[in-house]
């Protein structure tokens, strides 16, 4: 089985599962339904078949491949996954199955999310699908010519999910979403283009694969700043970190919930996980260069995101905002350069991924029934649908990192990992998760508390498929809650190999190795 | 040249140019069958005219790719044929089998029958009734074939020219066909008669400039010939004033055809107004044939004046990728927004041109990244055009952006087809757009323009907002009652087929491609 094609197997199915459930008819909107969550589900199970092969004491990237794609630039179509990259593959076919789950009705009574109705539904789960496939590869490839395709291709489908299925100001909201991907994706050309150059020069032939490219040292410093530049503003641009985050809102406000579990919860990950792989490890010197402002930066869209999230008036907006503040962490977490701060952020990026993901269903869910996502148009939701209500408080929760749910655990190692080099921005970036007790606890009050207002009687509770569709969720943000140990030791020899790779091998004292194993104590 | 006129001034006998036959075959025999065409219009009946005129043109196309391949694969072309007027070499049959592949595709277009573009007789209005006198008695405007023919012979004597007399017959040879086949067009026709006069106005002024240039030229090295000229450079004697007039010169006429600001102006009347069968024929075989003649001037005749034109050539470069994209923003008729696209197009490929240093191997690679360049946007261009043909509402073709409205509910395949072309305009990834500007840009960074992509990547930017702009008009808003309908005529669904394919295949999986444009361009032009 070593040899076994898994990745590309687990790129081809879900984008022949999309072309299948294309060419079906459009009228047989269950068997349309079926299909993708019976591909979607394959693919789940045969990723977590792969992923019990994974040894995290073996070689760093597992299951690779490897071919000539286009010789004459010297392109390979290569892939393989570490332990991070692993991780978010996983975190993306988890979350693909739910949404379609989620996304089976959408309206009142059944319940769902909001996917509007006189669309193609068959165009809307096609999409899904072929989402799916580009994140896998996203992840999953190791030759940067090939993550730049997938990076850029999976703007495609995006951008028809929310401005096909989105809201009122759908096509604006497309729009800018593509507009400000595209230019930083095109940036990110330019030094793409520019590091075939540079192995040229220095590897003696010009290639892409991101195993050849790391060992290239002592680049002109001048240069190599360009070059991290380039591909840093198309990830800061992706994750969205503050000044460049203003299309996230407005997409989160327009798209349909499910989509939108993916955008944030998966697709922006990208960015950061982008930052992690490519800035950090192919520019070690600029990087370190331009640790400190942005960090800066990153504790900018902590506060910053967290203060407008509390100022926001709808549910979708609010849950964006909160992801920038999330994001922000992630990112402080990776410029940090410590291995539990890293960790710390490698591990983060999954939690999110969940807790902003059901975050996201249930949002969904409560717009659907209420037709509505204005705050003031909720209040005491938890008197006719608590088990809705219940489910919104656990995800909430674990939005504000308590302890004993699984972003505590992250948010707590990025914050202890930066306080021993960037004391100032870790106790800054503290405020924080105060802010995001405001943003949750009164959110929760206001649409949950209280007496049921007029409109909210007679609300459902959730239905039994769309617990299906949260439950998993909530099961996994509790367990890694308890347990983050199993995916911290696929992901640390990953940042391990990072680390050195900055030069940073050693945590600066007080030693915080043994942080990560007070984070996995029960 | 100068012997034969002294020979001709004592009376004594011309001795007979040595033709070589066989390499020039692929010309030959377009142009033969183009004369072929004036005949059948002479001499057969009417109702015959189209079922013979068809089989032929097609024929003759298909005749001349085979010829062409046929050359490439049997020896290492690199010969000047023709006494030393046309070059047949690598880059040039790779060119001259693009242009007639390109015209076949565009043929199909040309010949739909179902949908007719041309006007029955010039002098007629549509739906009037002298133009349904004509149809009742048969007359069809057959005598497109054999322009056609004529057009596509000059295309592919343009990049093949090695002299700059030869170069000029030839440019007029493909563009007077073309000024004709412009003022054609079935509805619309003073927006028709108009193009073809602007066309034909303009073009005749930019073949002035040429021919100044040539001849300015000629004042400075004594002869025409590219090589001539070349070796004259190296020399670093004679005129430069001369040499410099006349290379700005003859790049203007140059320019133009390709539509490079500021020569560009022509363009967007033009490719709205020209029957949209001849718009494709324009914006992807004369463009390979313009762009092809533009590399055999700059890498043969004028390559070591690079130092010289070079700063002129990232000029026109910035202007024509910023312009094009900027200004097709406000554009509201498709066909406009198109050639907007397309100058912007001419652009990025001229960032191939600025790549030309003195190494023959970086050299090699923007020559091959500008040929490969060129035959995909082809195909994408003529499936993009024949998509606009499709879009039809009473008037004829709908023209206007708010026609479109809602076309991805009304047809989702048509409109998803069109979408993809215009993302491929745009240079996503997995489409052909993709794999060329990578091709062009990879050589202008080897070449050190680093600050030249940078600018054409932001160009790109621009452009992908009017893309996406027509996609949102297509998907994300409602369609209006009185919408256009879709017709999709048989063989401009293969047109649309065979583009789609093209822009598919060569986005994904472009190594074949990729290995003969590498191929045909790593002996560059012959001398």
């Amino acid at each position: 089985m070593e040899d076994f094609p898994w990745l590309s197997l687990l790129i081809a199915l879900p984008l022949v599962g999309a072309v299948v459930v294309g060419l079906l008819p459009g009228a047989k909107e269950a068997l349309v339904k079926q299909t993708a969550l019976g591909v979607s589900l394959l693919v789940g199970v045969l990723t977590v078949v792969m992923a019990l092969g994974f040894d995290p004491d073996g070689a760093r990237f597992q299951f690779t491949e490897k071919y000539w794609w286009i010789k004459q630039f010297g392109v390979h179509w290569a892939v393989g996954v570490d332990g991070v990259a692993l991780v978010l593959v996983l975190l993306s076919v988890i979350l693909v199955p739910l949404v379609i789950l989620a996304s089976w009705t959408a309206d009142g009574r059944s319940g769902g999310v909001d996917v509007p109705a006189k669309r193609s539904v068959k165009t809307y789960f096609a999409l899904l699908l072929a989402l799916e496939a580009m994140m896998i590869g996203v992840f999953a490839a190791t030759d940067v010519f090939v993550f730049y395709v997938f990076f850029e291709a999976m703007l495609i489908p995006v951008y028809f999910l929310i401005g096909s299925y989105g809201g009122a100001q759908r096509s604006y909201a497309a729009v800018k979403f593509l507009l400000y991907s595209l230019f930083g994706g095109l940036l990110m050309l330019v030094a793409v283009l520019w590091l075939v150059k540079l192995s040229n020069e220095h590897l003696g032939h010009g290639t892409f694969l991101f195993e050849e490219l790391r060992t290239i040292k002592d680049v002109d410093p001048t240069t190599a700043k360009w070059l991290f530049l380039g591909f840093f503003i198309a990830f800061a641009i992706k994750a969205p970190m503050v000044p460049v985050h203003t299309w996230l809102p407005d997409a989160a406000a327009q798209a349909p919930a499910g989509a939108l579990v993916l955008i944030v919860g998966v697709l922006d990950k990208v960015g950061t996980y982008g930052m992690l792989r490519f800035c950090l490890e192919l520019f070690p010197g600029a990087s370190a260069w331009a640790a400190p402002v942005v960090i800066a930066f990153a504790v900018l869209s902590i506060v910053y995101g967290a203060v407008l999230a509390i100022g926001q008036v709808d549910l979708k907006r609010l849950v964006a905002y909160t992801s920038v503040s999330h994001f922000g962490f992630i990112v402080l977490g990776i410029f940090a350069m410590t291995s539990a701060a890293q960790s710390g952020a490698a591990l983060y990026m999954v939690n999110h991924g969940f807790s902003t993901g059901a975050l996201f269903l249930i949002v969904g869910f409560l717009i659907v029934r209420r037709r509505s996502a204005k705050i003031s148009d909720f209040g005491g939701v938890q008197k006719v649908a608590p088990v809705l209500a219940g489910t919104f408080l656990v995800a909430g929760l674990s939005g504000l990192s308590l302890p004993g749910l699984a972003p505590f655990v992250s948010e707590f190692m990025v914050l202890t990992g930066t306080f021993s080099r960037y004391e100032v921005a870790a106790i800054v970036a503290t405020s924080g998760i105060v802010l995001a007790a405001v943003y949750i606890l009164w959110t929760y009050q206001r649409t949950m508390g209280g007496p049921a207002v007029e409109k909210v009687q007679g609300m459902a509770d959730l239905t039994a498929r769309e617990k299906w569709a949260v439950a998993p969720i909530i099961a996994i943000i509790v367990v890694m809650g308890f347990f983050p140990q199993p995916v911290l030791n696929v992901i640390n020899p990953s940042v391990k190999v990072t680390l050195e790779r900055v030069g940073h091998p050693q945590d600066p004292a007080p030693k915080i190795g043994t942080v990560a194993e007070n984070g996995a104590r029960p | 040249m100068s012997p034969h006129l002294n020979a001709v001034a004592q009376g004594a006998e011309i001795p007979a140019p040595h033709i070589e036959y066989g390499q020039l075959g692929p010309m030959l025999l377009v142009f033969g069958v183009a004369i072929a065409g004036v005949l059948v219009e002479a001499f057969v009946g009417r109702s015959w005219r189209y079922a013979v005129q068809v089989p032929l043109t097609f024929l003759g196309l298909f005749g001349g790719f085979v010829w062409t391949v046929v050359l490439a694969v049997t020896e290492e072309p690199f010969h000047v044929a023709a006494m030393g007027a046309l070059g047949v070499d690598g880059p040039t049959l790779f060119l001259q089998g693009a242009i007639l592949i390109l015209a076949l595709v565009s043929l199909l277009l040309i010949a739909e029958r179902q949908q007719a573009h041309f006007t029955a007789q010039a002098s007629a209005l549509p739906g009037s009734e002298a133009e349904q006198e004509t149809m009742a008695a048969g007359i069809t405007q057959t005598e497109i074939f054999p322009l056609l023919m004529f057009a596509v012979g000059g295309m592919l004597m343009f990049p093949a020219a090695n002299d700059l007399l030869t170069m000029f017959v030839a440019l007029e040879v493909l563009s007077l066909p073309l000024y004709l086949l412009c003022g054609l067009a079935r509805r619309r026709r003073l927006l028709s008669q108009e193009a073809a006069v602007k066309y034909f106005l303009l073009g005749a002024f930019s073949s002035a400039f040429f021919l100044y240039g040539a001849a300015l030229l000629y004042g400075y090295a004594g002869s025409v010939r590219l090589s001539v000229i070349a070796a004259q450079i190296e020399r670093d004697t004679g005129s430069e004033t001369l040499l410099l007039a006349g290379v700005a010169l003859l790049s203007v006429g140059l320019l133009f055809k390709i539509g490079a600001v500021p020569f560009h102006m022509w363009k967007p009347d033009v490719y709205q107004g020209a029957p949209t069968p001849i718009t494709a024929l324009m914006a992807s075989c004369t463009m390979v044939s313009a762009f092809g003649a533009l590399l055999r001037v700059y890498y043969v005749g004028l390559e070591k004046l690079a130092w010289e034109w070079r700063p002129a050539m990232w000029g026109v470069a910035i202007l024509t990728m910023v312009a094009g994209a900027v200004i097709a923003i406000t554009q509201t008729d498709i066909k406009r927004m198109l050639a907007y696209s397309s100058i912007a197009h001419a652009g990025f490929l001229l960032t191939a041109v600025v790549a030309i240093p003195d190494a023959a191997a970086a050299s090699a690679k923007g020559l091959a990244g500008a040929l490969f360049y060129l035959a995909a946007y082809g195909f994408t261009t003529i499936g993009a055009f024949a998509v606009i043909t499709m879009v039809r509402d009473a008037g004829g073709e709908a023209g206007h952006l708010s026609r479109w409205a809602g076309l991805g509910k009304r047809s989702p395949v048509v409109a998803g087809i069109f979408a993809f072309f215009l993302l491929a305009f745009a240079g996503i990834p997995l489409t052909s757009g993709f794999t060329g500007k990578f091709a062009v840009f990879q050589a202008a960074v080897d070449a050190g323009a680093t600050p030249l992509v940078v600018v054409g990547v932001l160009a790109s930017a621009i452009a992908a907002f009017f893309y996406v702009r027509v996609i949102v008009v297509m998907f994300f808003s409602e369609p209006e009652a009185d919408g256009p309908t879709v017709v999709a005529a048989p063989a401009t669904a293969a047109a649309v087929a065979l583009g789609l394919t093209a822009t598919v295949v060569l986005g994904v999986l472009p190594q074949p491609m990729l290995d003969l444009a590498g191929h045909a361009a790593s002996q560059l032009f012959v001398r």
